[in-house]
């Protein structure tokens, strides 16, 4: 079972599979890419209309091509039909969006619904027909690399190829749009038309994904590459890598893994693959990280109650807050009855002061004391500027001894 | 077609389909005004890890546990999806996205690996449903829709998602004032102690609900589109709350029993031997009413605004 999974992943068992896996890692990589300005337009669940208006675009070109040919399993035309209705429904949730008074989360509901149920209807028409193929269609639902021509897994990776290099090349005018789009404008972009592109980018990964993951899941490789990648960076070429290759690792992880076991579904192991991807980026992303983030939010915490003890010392007060104690304690400032030690006394004192000039500020310049996050947190000599804190230092001495 | 075949036949989906309808649509009104619409979509595709986990560990393909099972798979990806928004500091589309298709994955693996596909569930029947499989084999003629013995042998089904809605319209109508109000002006709701939170995480709860009933007879998509449609249709229709509510129930009851009819009737009725998916077909009536809506609506619909511009004297004194 391992040797086999390592010839999978090694590309060693045999041409078909290798293409298979290369293609799955590519289309993770260009979802990726594509899906960060999706992510950053706040257009997540767009990708959720198209990918599913594109089954009656499917069940058409079958119908189609079996009366035709008699044959409908021709994966670069149903492909076509499913980039035709994936490009109406696009424009149809723009339409509604600019042209009636309904939210654009209605739109996408309203897109999806009706052209999944016509989807659903022509599929039971195909049913009826019996013709050749016809269980061609069910991998288009949930997609299975297993099942893959060589000729369908080799136009899956050249066409991701594709669509990754073309969002590349406008990767300066995407961001600009993606990010501030008055300013683009202004700067004299043709932000429509960028837009339009966005867009058909979004429409051919979806179409290109859709043998491989299937219709239903297809929306996960652009959207959970960018958001784990946006928890390891603030800015967009770093995010752009990191999705395109958060996207690639599950792409090639799961199509090798789906090689394996001819049971497992291919789109499911490469959703839960980059979900994992997710889960690690959410836990351990430095800075944005849940654990970096209770960290942060520990030490700020420690401070707080170190700062309040130390107060209550100055004031002739006992510690009672539990956290403040242990925290005194440690430092030497607390004995352990509860009394302060002269070190600790000296250090209420230097606090009780850096707290009156605090004070000072917060009266003297209310406005940039409520706009600070470092108010009472820390030093005042590590916040403000030097000579600030020389002259509230005056004003306080002055309110001391008004002689 | 005899009144036996009828009562056989059609008219299990036919109520099955408005029921569902009907739930969601009435529903849809507060998700569509709270910008909730995909809250509709989220959790029907979650139904599905919840029927595979709910048959692993009864073991029995009875509703019971799979219902069971489909009504924690949306509490906790509501859970986690509040989880996934705030911890990323995500919009909540993204959020929704990531916790949705994680799960629908986990289902599909979980469902081939287990061998419960060889049973009874299985994923197109979860999408599209299955109205057409609902049967009342006891019925011989109108006087047995008064019959208890006949009426005994309806569907188990029928009377859940009756039972459901009922529920629904009931509730609705008796908060129906603190709904609006929570929907309208959180603020001022919160002011006058009504805990509009409360009510927002009752209306995701009975979303939840009508989801989980509904999905098992018409099937995810149409689930949605009922979230959605009816209401986005009244609301193209008037400003008015109470009279939006009302309208979406029309528009709902409206595209099922035309849906079923396309499906059903209108082939026969063309001389072919086929029966279109009537849950499809449901929504795309659905769907069809809308954008009937919002082209011709008196006042928002796009071809009436753009005729009032073109004839600037027709404009009543604005």
């Amino acid at each position: 079972m391992l040797a086999e999974l390592w010839r999978y992943l090694a590309l060693d068992a045999g041409y078909n599979a290798a293409v298979v896996v290369i293609g799955a890692a590519l289309l993770g990589a260009g979802g990726g890419v594509v899906g960060c300005f999706g992510l950053l337009r706040k257009r997540s669940l767009l990708s959720d209309a198209v990918s599913h208006a594109t089954l009656p675009g499917i069940a058409l070109a079958f119908i189609a091509l079996a009366l035709l040919t008699g044959q409908g399993r021709q994966l670069h035309w149903l492909m076509l039909g499913a980039a035709g209705a994936a490009l109406l429904a696009v424009l149809s949730v723009a339409w509604i969006k600019n042209r009636t008074r309904l939210p654009e989360d209605s739109a996408i509901g309203t897109v999806l619904a009706t052209f999944f149920g016509l989807g659903t209807v022509l599929l039971s028409v195909i049913q009826v027909m019996r013709t050749g193929g016809q269980a061609g269609l069910e991998y288009l639902l949930l997609g299975s690399a297993a099942g893959m021509l060589l000729g369908e897994a080799q136009l899956v990776a050249t066409a991701s190829l594709v669509v990754t290099l073309a969002a590349l090349l406008f990767l300066k005018e995407l961001g600009l749009v993606a990010f501030d789009q008055d300013y683009a404008r202004a700067m004299g972009y043709p932000v429509a038309s960028l837009d339009l592109l966005m867009m058909a980018l979004l429409v051919a990964i979806t179409v290109i994904g859709l043998p491989i993951v299937g219709l239903v899941l297809i929306i996960a490789i652009v959207i959970i590459p960018p958001v784990a990648a946006r928890f390891w960076t603030d800015r967009l070429l770093p995010m752009i890598g990191i999705a395109a290759f958060i996207g690639a690792l599950g792409g090639y992880l799961g199509a090798a893994v789906s090689g394996v076991r001819a049971n497992l579904p291919t789109g499911g192991i490469i959703v839960l693959t980059l979900t994992a991807l997710f889960v690690l980026s959410l836990l351990f992303a430095p800075r944005r990280g849940v654990l970096a983030q209770g960290i942060r939010y520990l030490r700020f915490r420690l401070a707080i109650a170190e700062r309040q003890g130390l107060l209550a010392i100055a004031r002739g007060q006992p510690v009672l807050e539990p956290l403040a104690r242990l925290r005194l304690k440690r430092r030497g400032w607390l004995t352990a009855t509860g009394q302060p030690t002269t070190t600790g006394l000296s250090a209420a004192e230097r606090t009780a002061r850096d707290q009156a000039l605090w004070d000072r500020w917060l009266e003297d310049y209310p406005n940039d004391a409520f706009g600070s996050e470092s108010w009472a947190s820390a030093p005042i000599e590590q916040a403000l500027p030097a000579d600030l804190v020389a002259e509230l230092d005056r004003r306080v001495r002055r309110a001391e001894n008004p002689a | 077609m005899t009144a036996a075949e009828f009562l056989q036949i059609d008219l299990p989906p036919m109520l099955l389909g408005t029921a569902a309808a009907l739930a969601c649509g009435l529903l849809g009104n507060f998700l569509v005004l709270r910008r909730q619409s995909l809250m509709g979509d989220a959790l029907s595709h979650v139904v599905l890890p919840g029927i595979v986990v709910g048959f692993l560990v009864s073991g029995s393909t009875g509703s019971l546990p799979m219902l069971l099972g489909a009504g924690a798979a949306a509490l906790v990806a509501v859970l986690l999806i509040e989880l996934v928004r705030r911890l990323g500091n995500l919009e909540s589309g993204a959020a929704m996205g990531v916790v949705f298709t994680a799960m629908f994955a986990g289902g599909l693996v979980l469902l081939e690996q287990s061998g419960a596909r060889n049973v009874h569930i299985d994923v197109q029947h979860a999408l599209m449903g299955n109205l057409e499989g609902t049967v009342w084999l006891a019925a011989d003629g109108w006087a047995d829709l008064l019959d208890p013995a006949a009426l005994a042998a309806v569907p188990e089904s029928i009377w859940r998602l009756l039972a459901v809605t009922t529920l629904i319209a009931v509730l609705i109508l008796a908060f129906f004032k603190e709904l609006r109000l929570s929907t309208f002006d959180p603020g001022l709701a919160h002011g006058l102690g009504f805990r509009p939170q409360l009510l927002g995480a009752g209306l995701v709860g009975l979303t939840a609900l009508a989801a989980v009933a509904a999905f098992d007879a018409v099937g995810s998509i149409l689930v949605i589109a009922m979230f959605i449609c009816p209401a986005a249709t009244a609301r193209m229709l008037t400003d008015d709350l109470a009279t939006q509510v009302w309208l979406s129930a029309v528009a709902a009851v409206l595209a099922a029993l035309s849906g079923y009819a396309a499906a059903v009737f209108l082939p026969l009725w063309l001389g072919l031997d086929l029966a279109l998916n009537a849950a499809g077909s449901m929504a795309v009536m659905a769907g069809l009413l809308q954008l009937t809506a919002m082209l011709l609506a008196p006042r928002y619909g796009v071809l009436t605004r753009r005729l009032r511009r073109a004839m600037p004297n027709q404009e009543p004194g604005l």
